[in-house]
């Protein structure tokens, strides 16, 4: 006798062997990179690893984060890498040269409009790692970011370039 | 040239783990220190890979890549404490 | 071809280094705790991202063996240089309270280091 009635596993044979094909792709590839050259063997030790541990983990998983875009996605890692290295430059150039006692440091505050958990993610993180702004915390409701600017001479401005620049691009990668 | 580029950068990492050791002293916070650490761990990694190269061995890309996975660790260990009393709750 | 890579790979490295240098001199300078976190995210990314590439391509150019798994590292660093900041800046706010009073305040609640979450805060869709 059982009590708990299972509704019937409505997945193909597919979805439920692979629940995540991306997490076992990035697990196959991580594999290949620390092996750190190519052979058959090593291909398919990755694949048992990256068919195995999305099955282990998988109360971690409930949900697969829906992208929907891909070349947009790329486009924005290319974007974000390039605002890196020219984040670098300015922060050293504020470093070396500027007095300490004209920088503007100040706390902003970003109202999202972003409400996918994955996308808010990417966003602070984004944030942190370009020009001179750091997110520090994000509001109890989940509806607000706090972010330090090192040198923000204009609080608005600063949060319009942020809001133009990343959230209305990750808008259109996370529905 | 390489072996040039590479003393430059054994200089410059030193110097800079020179400057995080006197914020690791001086604090004046904890935060400092933990920031002090945190940069310490990533001139290390630097360094290390560095004299990777002045070997020419790949052996100690294994080293990098565990200071660098302790690093976080620790980091945030750190501030987890700081926020809750206690790592693992 | 040989030169070309000396050159490019000794670039690597001495931009990394600077890097490096430049972010740790900044945690140095810099006034206060906030701004000195900004020092090291920053400038060390690229510092470790400029010895990282340095090597791949040393590799590439003098032992002839294509090594990416550099790549590793450098996306290790950039996945959690954010969460290493957010974390430190999180504890800051939470040993100074007294900075928490002065924060621009969002709207409807407090920032989630002085005030609880309440429950599932934004159900997904």
């Amino acid at each position: 006798m059982t009590t708990h009635h299972h509704p019937p596993d409505e997945r193909t044979l597919f979805e439920r062997w692979v629940p995540h094909p991306l997490l076992t792709a990035t697990l196959t590839v991580i594999w290949m990179l620390l092996a750190n050259s190519f052979s058959v063997g090593g291909l398919l030790v990755g694949l048992v690893l990256g068919l195995s541990i999305p099955r282990i983990t998988a109360s971690f998983w409930p949900d697969r984060p829906h992208i929907q875009n891909y070349g947009k996605a790329f486009a924005y890692v290319l974007l974000v890498i390039y605002d890196i290295i020219v984040a670098n430059v300015q922060v050293a150039r504020i470093i070396l040269f500027r007095p300490l006692k004209s920088l503007n440091t100040c706390w902003v505050c970003i109202p999202l409009d972003l409400t996918n958990p994955e996308a808010i993610t990417v966003f602070a993180g984004t944030i942190t790692m370009t020009p001179g702004t750091v997110s520090c915390d994000l509001s109890a409701d989940g509806h607000a970011l706090l972010v330090h600017c090192l040198d923000a001479p204009d609080r608005e401005a600063a949060v319009r370039d942020m809001k133009a620049r990343y959230e209305s691009r990750l808008k259109e990668i996370f529905p | 040239m390489i072996e040039l580029a590479i003393q430059y950068a054994y200089g410059a990492l030193c110097l800079a783990l020179l400057f995080n050791l006197w914020r690791l002293f001086a604090g004046p916070g904890v935060v400092d220190r933990i920031l002090a650490v945190d940069t310490m761990v990533i001139n290390v990694i630097a360094l290390i890979i560095i004299y990777g190269i002045d070997q020419s061995t790949p052996m100690y890309f294994e080293a990098a890549l565990i200071f660098a996975m302790f690093g976080f660790v620790s980091t945030v260990a750190y501030c987890k404490f700081i926020r809750r009393g206690d790592v693992i709750e | 071809m040989e030169t070309f890579g000396e050159i490019i790979v000794s670039a690597l490295i001495v931009i990394g280094a600077t890097f490096a240098l430049i972010g740790s001199y900044g945690m140095l300078r810099l006034p206060e705790v906030m701004a000195r976190l900004h020092a090291p995210t920053k400038a060390s990314t690229l510092g470790i991202g400029g010895a990282l590439l340095a090597s791949m391509l040393y590799f590439l150019f003098f032992e002839n063996t294509l090594s990416i798994h550099e790549l590793l590292i450098s996306l290790f660093l950039f996945l959690t240089a954010p969460i290493t900041a957010l974390f430190m800046a999180k504890a800051y706010l939470h040993i100074h309270p007294e900075v928490g009073e002065q924060l621009p305040k969002p709207e409807s609640c407090d920032w989630s280091t002085y005030e609880t979450p309440s429950g599932n805060v934004r159900p997904r869709t």
